[in-house]
Order: structure tokens, then C-alpha cells, then sequence
């Protein structure tokens, strides 16, 4: 055990590497497919095993490994993980087995490269929340950009070349201007280490108007790296692109991992280390938030293709989870006379209410649309087409993926006893408390989700008299010419089973994975109460 | 001063390593006249008996290193920066014979000739660096820029070569001549044409401030020349097009490297105390040639004019590091290069593949649909295509953030940042790249042999090798190359 504690991270992180280089030695496709899924077993069983081991108790970072790596910079290979951390690395190689095992039932050709490619986004993923140490959480965030980017350009559809170059550049641009944040970062504190970092709080022994400008070149550095990944509003325009043109298992990475990359990096570095200062800024984190929620959910109205509608409905959800952090942050500031905020603990639960709901909103909005993108897939090897106008009267030919498409469409508009529902109430309940006017605003966003989730999707496809004609060309899954809608098959069936599972589970006892976030939420305002 | 020439001295191993391939380009020289039409063996073997001094060299300044010594009253020097351009020139060296052992003999029959050429552009590159005299500076600069002018003209059967030589040789007499004209400058305003000297005497305050500094500026428009700074680049993409393969990835290389330090070393020792002067306009010629290398490069058709507008944008890069004027900006740059040598010349070793039978460039539809036709050939462009961009874990990473942190050191954050910018606008081109050899299909089924050879095979080895474990293991090399230069005084 003691072993295992001190090695698990490293092993979760590098065995995708071991499976890909065993991928790349290999020549048969039946091998690659069934070894990549045996393959991701093993991190996805350690990462449950991290669920059972993290000691809530005892809190902060554990199964720390910090090893000397490249000494003239001072960066070391430091891993860790903590209660915010825990959770998403489950959520990781949960998607990353389904996407693979997926992926193994619809994916026909250049077959290695695509399970090599999956191998390395994982391990990328897995790096970037695992990451304690500036230089090596930079190197695996930028990695992850290199497989999503031949995922979309290969294997993507008619468009996938501007597609993908868009996803690489935009995400780039965020991310060479966060590594002027760490270089500026790394100046003012000496170490690359976040924690140490963090507990340095940069800049602020300087004289307050200088501390201000520092402090906030480097917010906003850190600031365009995450929210073009989130990707915030108005940072979000390569999203509908990426998502429409990404093949099936893609889009369910992109959506249910990637873009939690850049709210863990607001939690990891941003809140934490700059805590003054985005107080400062906060209101523009609660505006941009709150717009994307309202302006995602329109434009998801006006949608005419499923899948780009569903991208849009991760902007207006990754909204929510912009609103929650800039709500927490509102809280970081002083008072007029100069104690903490946090000291009323009214401010203080309503702060750790609305992170805990933005932690909660990128756990769920993970399974629920990593559902939704898969379910996009399930009707598009069929159909061939996107176009919501070409379906209707689905619901009684195909009941089985009517039922699973109306049990993550209910949760994804936040129904009571679904997962959606704790990460909207929090989020709110946090937000309301401590930016009541753009809470108010950002409610607008759940009334239309329900529009969009019932009368855009529902009822195109689901509702109404199936009519043949208006589509003529249907085939299974397998590519055979077929006479209308076919149901779901039985990979398709055992790949959404976990999420919807998860949705009733999680809808239930959100207790599960909020005790984790809470663990860490509490601590770290806990930390910035007692600066002042 | 001191005028006669005492003996003791006379400390020969500071030069050893380029004395070394002196050495090794006689005997080129001398197998290839044995070599008759009979018995052509001899010159069969000049190759593999330049690579040999290549190594010879490399050991020679292996034994050298670790010490700190100066030369011919002051003339030249030895020091941790000149023995780490020296391997880096070195690497640039043997991984041009690779590529040059089946490339050169179709080109032109007196391949010995080449390689004696090749060692002695070597041996003036390693001088450059270990110059600390401006007439050592210009004799070296001299040595390497005639022999390069010769190989860029190889290949006499295509007129694209000889135009790239006539042109190399124009504009290159040109920049010597500003070179010289700048130390003559130099020497009036202080009456010294040594390093430590022209810094004694500006330190004191007493040079006579025009001459010095029109001195400076036209010493700064010769390296631009050398270096391929935006206003003086314009020969570049010609050249890089018209000479034959193999020499454009060793010059490319090469040159860069061997004039950035003899530019590092001519500003941070012997012009630190004008660093008010020089370092505001250089920042900005760095930001000139970022932004034309990088926005050029966007709309090249052709591989190798492509490589060479990105090899401006990257001298661009480098510069940012000077202007910051920081002493790790030497170390970075250094670090930078060495890493430079391996993706560069491996990305001109696969554009050379590509080229077909007597062309000599690639366009950018050869490589479409690589990733299907030579699966091997496009992911080794893929690599060095990323690691040119920049791309973490690849060796380039490391190299630019010493870069922009040695800016950042010199209080120059803004170059930082629009350097940065600019490396985001350079990722594009790359990935065209990328783009093309994985998402598009074949342009010519017909035309997809690739000219490949064992040496060009090893060479392409080295290169990815050095690309990816450079980048995952960088800490050994940056201590290699830290703390490297003897700076006045220091």
C-alpha cells in the first residue's frame, strides 16, 4: 500500500504512454482496438483506487511525488493530487476507456495512429491535473493540443482542416500568453512549484499600485490560457468548429475533459495565487460567465445542426462554471477596513457554494454531454447527416436511444434527481449571495436550455410521424445499407450505460464527488481568509 | 603595447580543435588527387575521412574543455562558449556531410574539393566564436563566408544554384565590407581593436561617441547580413533554395550560429557599456524580422523557401535574447542553436528526400498525403515541424523559454511578449505542414519515391534523436552551456 501511494500517480500517468508504445509495435487492428481498451483499464481502476485512497480527513495534496528534472530551470517532475484534482482524474479515464471502446466499434480506418493518438491525449490530460510544478503542467497542456488536433484533422469530417488549425492556434495564443504568466510568476517568487507559488502570493510585497499592475499582467496572462480553453465567451469560436468537425470519440474528450482544463487551471493557479488580484477582476469573470450562459443558449436555438447545437450548449454550461469561479473570487477581496471578506461566513459558504457548484457543473457536464456527444454519434453513423430537419418520429422507432437521449437531455437542463440539477443549484445559490444581478441575468440561460433541450432537439428528432422521405439513405452502424432508423447496438448501449448511470447516481447522492471538491473548496478560501 | 611575439604565449590548444580540421581538409585534399579515373576509390573515401575529422575534432574539443584561455595577446579566446559552438558548429558539420555522401557526387564530380570546403567553413565558424579581436573576427568571418560562397555555387548545371551564389557572393562582399568599415569606426573611436580593450576605454568614458557608435551600427548591418536580420535578408530565401541541400542545412545552421556568437560576444564584452545605444534598436530589428520571417513564411509554396523565411523569424528570436542583454542571454542562445542544429537540418534532410531527381526544392504539395505514402518520413517531419514551433516536449520548447526569459531578465517584456505572439503566428506554417502530409491525399501517385540512403538515414536519426531527447532531458545541455561566456571583468 505504501508503495502503491507513493507510485500511483506516475503509473496512471505514463502507462498510456507504455500502451502506446505497445500500439505502435503492433500491426493488427483487432490487437490495437482490444489492447487499447485492456489498456485503459488499468489507470481507470487506479483512478478509483485514488477515490478510495485520498484521505478526505486528512485533506491537501497526496500520493505527492517530486523528483529533481531539469535543475538550471528549477522544474522539478511534481505530481500530486487533491480533492479537486482526484475527481477529474477519475472523470478522465472514465471518458478516455468509453471514448476508446467506442472508438474501437466505429473507427475503420488508420486504425494505429488513431489508438496511439488516444493513448497520448490521455496521458496529457492525466499530466495537466496532476501536474504540482509550472514548466512540467505547461508541457503537458501543450501536448494535449498535438493528438486532439490529428484527431480533428484526420479523422474529422468534410471541414476538419480549418477546423483543426483553428482549435491548435486559438488554444496556442492562450497558451504562449500563460507562459509569460509563469515566466512572470516564476520571477517574483523563484520557484515553479504552483504551491510554493501560491503560498508566495507573487507581487504582493511590492507597493500596491506596482503589486496591481504585475499582478495583473500576469491574471490576465494566466487568464487568456485558460478561458480560450474553457473556452469562455468571447474566447469560444473555434468550439463549434472543433466539436462539429471532431470524430464521435473526440468531441466526447474535447468536451468532457479538455475544455475542464481550463476551469482547473482557474482553480489551480488563478484563485489561489493571485487571490487580490481576481478580486479584482472578478466582476469581468461573472459577466463573461453569465453572458456565455445567456448567449450559448440562444445560440443554440438557432441552430440547425444536432452536433454544433450540443457545442453550443458546452458554452453556455462551461458558463456556469465560469459564473461560480468569478462569484468565489468576488469574495477574495478586502473590506473597507481591510479584513478579509471571507470572515463574514455567510460571504464564506456562499463563496465555497459557488465553486463547489462550478466543480460540481465540470464533473457532470463531463458524463452529461460526453453522453450527448456520443448519442450525436449513435445517429450519425447512421444517418449521415446532422441536419435536425431530416429527423422526427425517432422516439418509436428507435425507444431505446430515445430513452437514453431524454434522460441526458433531462439532465443536461438541470432536472431535479439528475446530476445537471446540483451543479445549477450551487452554482446559483453561491452566485446569487455574492453577484445577485448577474445571477438574475444568468437565469435567462436555464429557461432557454429547456427550450433548446425540448423543442429543438426532443421534438425534431423524437416527436411527431416518422417521414421516409425526407431522408432516404439510412445504414446500421456497421455501414450496411438499412430501410430506416435502426436502434442502438450493444457496444453502443454498454459505452452510454455507465454515464446514464452516473446521471441517476449522481442525482441522488451528489454527496459522492462533492465531498472531494468541498474538501478542497473550504481549504483554499480557508487559506485566503487567513492572509489578511 | 606589446609587439614582440614571445613564445609562452603561443598556447596552441586554444585553437586546437580548429587546427584539428585543418588538418583532416588536407587530407581530403590529398586523397583526392589520388583518385584517377581507374581507381576512384580514393575520392570515394574523403566523405568518411571528413566525418572522421569531424570526430577527431569533437574529441580534440572535448580534452579542451573546461578551461579558460586567451591567445595571441588577446586575439581569440577559449572559454565555455567557444568550445559549446564549437560542438554545436560541429554537429551542424557532420550531420552535413550525412546528408551530402549520395547527394553531392550527382551534382558535381569533384566531391573532394566539397568536403575540404566544408571543414574549412568549419574551422572560420569555430573562430567566430573564439574571436576576441575584431581582426581575428573578420579574418574568420572571411574564411567560412568564401568557402560557403563556393559550395552554395556546386552544382554549375543549374542556374538557380549559380544565381544563388552570385547573389550570396554580391551581397556578402557588401556586408563584409560594413563589417570592416564598422571596425575601422570602432578603432578610431577607441583606438583598440580588442574586446577587453574597446570596453576599457568605453567604460572609462573615453571614446569619441560618433565614431563609436557609427561604428557599432554598421557592425550591427554586417551580422544582419550573416545572422539574416530583416532589412538584410533578402538573399536568404534565394539562396537557401538555389544551393544544393545539403549545404543549405549545414549553412542554415552554421552560419546562424557561428554569427550570433560572434555577435553575442562582440556586444556583451566588448560594447557592454554602449548597451543604451544598441539595445533599443536591436530590439526592434527583432521585432521587424519576427514579423516578416513569420508573416513570409505563411505564404511560401516551396519547402525550402519556407525553412528559410522560418530560419529568419528564428534569428529574430534569438535576437530578443541579445537586446535583453543579459548575460544568460549568450547561454540561451547557445542552448537555442544546439537544438536549432538537430530540427533544422533535420527538417532540410527530409525536404531533400523529397526533392526529385535533379530539382533541387520541394514544394509544399510534395508532402501531401506523406502520412499514408512514407509513414516514417512524415513523422519525422512532423517532429521537427513541431519542434521548430516551439512545441513542448520537443527540444525547441526549452530553447525559446531561456530565450524570452533572458529578455524578460533584461527588463525587455513587451519583446517578450511580441515575441511570443509571433511564435503563435509560426506554429501555422509548421502545421501546413503537418496538415498536409496527414489530411490530404496524394497530389502524384507516380512521384512518391523518396531519395533515401544509409548515411542520409543515420543523419535523419541523429537529428529526431536529438529533437526529442534534447527536449525531455534538456537539464544536462543547459548546464553544458550555462555560465558560458568570459565576460569583461567577470
Amino acid at each position: 500500500m505504501e508503495f502503491l501511494n507513493s507510485w500511483v500517480l506516475p503509473i496512471i500517468l505514463f502507462w498510456p504512454a507504455v500502451a502506446a508504445l505497445l500500439i505502435f509495435i503492433t500491426n493488427d487492428e483487432r490487437m490495437i482496438k482490444w489492447g487499447s481498451i485492456l489498456a485503459s483499464l488499468l489507470p481507470l481502476g487506479l483512478s478509483i483506487y485514488l477515490l478510495a485512497a485520498y484521505d478526505q480527513g486528512v485533506g491537501g495534496m497526496q500520493f505527492v511525488v517530486d523528483i529533481p528534472w531539469i535543475e538550471p530551470l528549477n522544474a522539478s517532475f511534481a505530481l500530486g493530487a487533491d480533492g479537486l484534482s482526484v475527481p477529474l482524474i477519475f472523470l478522465t479515464t472514465l471518458l478516455s476507456t468509453l471514448s476508446i471502446y467506442y472508438s474501437a466499434g466505429t473507427i475503420r480506418y488508420r486504425v494505429k495512429e488513431y489508438f496511439l493518438m488516444f493513448q497520448l491525449l490521455e496521458l496529457s490530460m492525466l499530466g495537466v491535473f496532476m501536474a504540482l510544478d509550472y514548466v512540467l503542467f505547461y508541457v503537458f497542456w501543450e501536448i494535449s493540443l498535438v493528438p486532439m488536433y490529428l484527431l480533428i484533422g484526420i479523422w474529422g469530417g468534410k471541414n476538419r482542416g480549418y477546423a483543426s488549425i483553428k482549435f491548435f492556434i486559438y488554444t496556442l495564443v492562450g497558451s504562449v500568453a500563460m507562459l509569460l504568466a509563469i515566466l512572470g510568476t516564476y520571477y517574483a517568487t523563484g520557484t515553479f512549484n504552483i504551491l510554493d507559488a501560491a503560498a508566495a502570493k507573487p507581487f504582493m510585497n511590492l507597493p500596491a499600485d506596482q503589486a496591481l499592475l504585475l499582478s495583473s499582467l500576469a491574471f490576465w496572462g494566466f487568464f487568456l490560457g485558460f478561458a480560450f480553453k474553457v473556452p469562455s465567451f468571447p474566447f469560444h469560436t473555434w468550439l463549434p468548429d472543433a466539436h462539429t468537425e471532431a470524430p464521435t470519440a473526440g468531441s466526447v474528450i474535447l468536451a468532457g475533459v479538455l475544455l475542464k482544463l481550463g476551469a482547473y487551471g482557474f482553480l489551480r493557479i488563478i484563485l489561489p495565487t493571485f487571490p487580490s488580484t481576481s478580486a479584482y477582476w472578478s466582476m469581468w469573470i461573472v459577466a463573461l460567465g453569465a453572458i456565455a450562459i445567456v448567449y450559448g443558449a440562444f445560440v443554440c436555438i438557432a441552430q440547425t445542426d444536432l452536433k454544433r447545437l450540443i457545442a453550443y450548449s458546452s458554452v453556455s454550461h462551461m458558463g456556469y462554471v465560469m459564473l461560480g469561479i468569478g462569484a468565489a473570487a468576488s469574495a477574495m477581496g478586502r473590506n473597507p477596513d481591510g479584513t478579509s471578506m471571507l470572515n463574514d461566513p455567510a460571504v464564506f459558504d456562499s463563496a465555497a457554494m459557488a465553486i463547489n457548484g462550478a466543480l460540481l457543473q465540470m464533473f457532470m457536464h463531463g458524463i452529461i454531454t460526453g453522453a450527448l456527444f456520443l448519442l450525436v454519434g449513435v445517429i450519425y453513423e447512421r444517418a449521415h447527416t446532422r441536419a435536425l430537419d431530416k429527423f422526427g418520429g425517432l422516439g418509436t422507432l428507435t425507444p431505446y436511444y430515445y430513452g437514453f437521449f431524454l434522460v441526458a437531455g433531462f439532465a443536461s437542463l438541470g432536472l431535479p434527481g439528475l446530476a445537471g440539477f446540483w451543479a445549477e443549484f450551487f452554482t446559483f445559490r453561491g452566485a446569487f449571495a455574492l453577484v445577485p444581478l448577474w445571477a438574475a441575468f444568468g437565469v435567462i440561460g436555464i429557461v432557454m436550455t429547456a427550450v433548446y433541450i425540448l423543442w429543438r432537439i426532443m421534438q425534431s428528432l423524437f416527436f411527431g410521424e416518422y417521414d421516409s422521405t425526407k431522408l432516404d439513405h439510412w445504414t446500421t452502424v456497421t455501414g450496411e445499407h438499412a430501410d430506416g432508423p435502426t436502434d442502438m447496438v450493444a457496444f453502443e448501449k454498454l459505452t452510454l450505460w455507465p454515464l446514464i448511470i452516473g446521471m441517476f447516481v449522481l442525482g441522488f447522492f451528489p454527496m459522492l464527488v462533492l465531498n472531494y471538491f468541498n474538501s478542497f473548496s473550504v481549504g483554499m478560501l480557508e487559506s485566503i481568509r487567513t492572509l489578511f | 603595447m606589446e609587439t614582440t611575439l614571445d613564445l609562452s604565449t603561443l598556447n596552441l590548444a586554444v585553437v586546437l580543435p580548429e587546427l584539428t580540421l585543418i588538418v583532416f581538409a588536407i587530407l581530403v585534399m590529398a586523397a583526392d588527387v589520388f583518385a584517377t579515373p581507374k581507381n576512384p576509390a580514393p575520392r570515394q573515401w574523403t566523405p568518411w575521412i571528413a566525418l572522421a575529422g569531424v570526430v577527431a575534432a569533437a574529441i580534440v574539443n572535448l580534452s579542451v574543455s573546461g578551461r579558460e584561455v586567451t591567445l595571441f595577446q588577446g586575439a581569440a579566446i577559449l572559454d565555455k562558449f567557444a568550445v559549446g559552438l564549437n560542438y554545436i558548429i560541429l554537429l551542424a558539420t557532420g550531420l552535413g556531410i550525412l546528408l551530402s555522401v549520395k547527394y553531392i557526387p550527382r551534382i558535381n564530380k569533384q566531391v573532394g574539393e566539397y568536403y575540404a570546403l566544408t571543414l574549412l567553413t568549419a574551422t572560420g565558424m569555430m573562430m567566430m566564436g573564439a574571436a576576441l579581436d575584431l581582426i581575428t573576427l573578420f579574418l574568420a568571418l572571411e574564411i567560412f563566408s568564401l568557402a560557403l560562397y563556393i559550395l552554395s555555387g556546386l552544382n554549375r548545371t543549374s542556374p538557380r544554384s549559380t544565381e544563388a551564389a552570385i547573389k550570396y557572393f554580391l551581397l556578402g562582399a557588401f556586408s563584409s565590407a560594413f563589417f570592416a568599415y564598422g571596425g575601422a569606426l570602432i578603432y578610431a573611436g577607441t583606438g583598440t581593436t580588442q574586446y577587453y580593450g574597446i570596453a576599457q576605454v568605453t567604460a572609462a568614458g573615453l571614446a569619441n561617441t560618433p565614431l563609436l557608435y557609427a561604428g557599432i551600427a554598421l557592425l550591427v548591418a554586417g551580422f544582419g547580413f550573416k545572422v539574416s536580420l530583416v532589412p538584410f535578408h533578402s538573399w536568404t530565401p534565394d539562396v537557401y533554395q538555389g544551393a544544393p541541400t545539403p549545404v543549405t542545412a549545414f549553412m542554415s545552421v552554421g552560419t546562424k550560429a557561428a554569427a550570433f556568437a560572434a555577435f553575442f560576444r562582440v556586444m556583451l564584452v566588448a560594447l557592454p557599456f554602449s548597451y543604451g545605444a544598441w539595445s533599443m534598436p536591436l530590439a526592434l530589428l527583432a521585432v521587424i524580422t519576427m514579423a516578416v520571417g513569420n508573416f513570409a513564411a505563411l505564404q511560401q509554396r516551396s519547402l525550402k523557401r519556407m525553412l528559410a523565411y522560418s530560419s529568419i523569424a528564428h534569428a529574430g528570436y534569438i535576437l530578443t535574447a541579445l537586446a535583453g542583454g543579459a548575460a544568460e542571454g549568450a547561454d540561451a542562445a547557445l542552448f537555442y542553436l544546439f537544438t536549432y542544429a538537430f530540427m533544422n537540418i533535420g527538417a532540410f534532410a527530409v525536404v531533400m528526400a523529397l526533392e526529385e531527381m535533379g530539382a533541387e526544392d520541394a514544394m509544399q504539395d510534395r508532402a501531401k498525403g506523406l502520412g499514408k505514402t512514407h509513414p516514417i518520413m512524415a513523422f519525422l517531419m512532423a517532429i521537427f515541424m513541431f519542434g521548430l514551433s516551439g512545441m513542448p516536449p520537443l527540444a525547441g520548447f526549452y530553447g525559446k523559454v531561456l530565450l524570452f526569459e533572458a529578455a524578460v531578465a533584461g527588463g525587455m517584456i513587451w519583446l517578450a511578449i511580441a515575441a511570443v505572439a509571433f511564435t503563435a503566428v509560426g506554429a501555422v506554417y509548421y502545421l501546413r505542414v503537418i496538415a498536409n502530409m496527414y489530411f490530404a491525399d496524394p497530389v502524384d501517385e507516380s512521384a512518391d519515391e523518396v531519395n533515401r540512403s544509409l548515411p542520409l538515414d543515420v543523419g535523419l536519426a541523429i537529428a529526431v534523436a536529438g529533437t526529442i531527447l534534447v527536449g525531455v532531458f534538456p537539464g544536462f545541455w543547459m548546464n553544458a552551456f550555462q555560465q558560458s561566456m568570459a565576460l569583461f571583468g567577470g
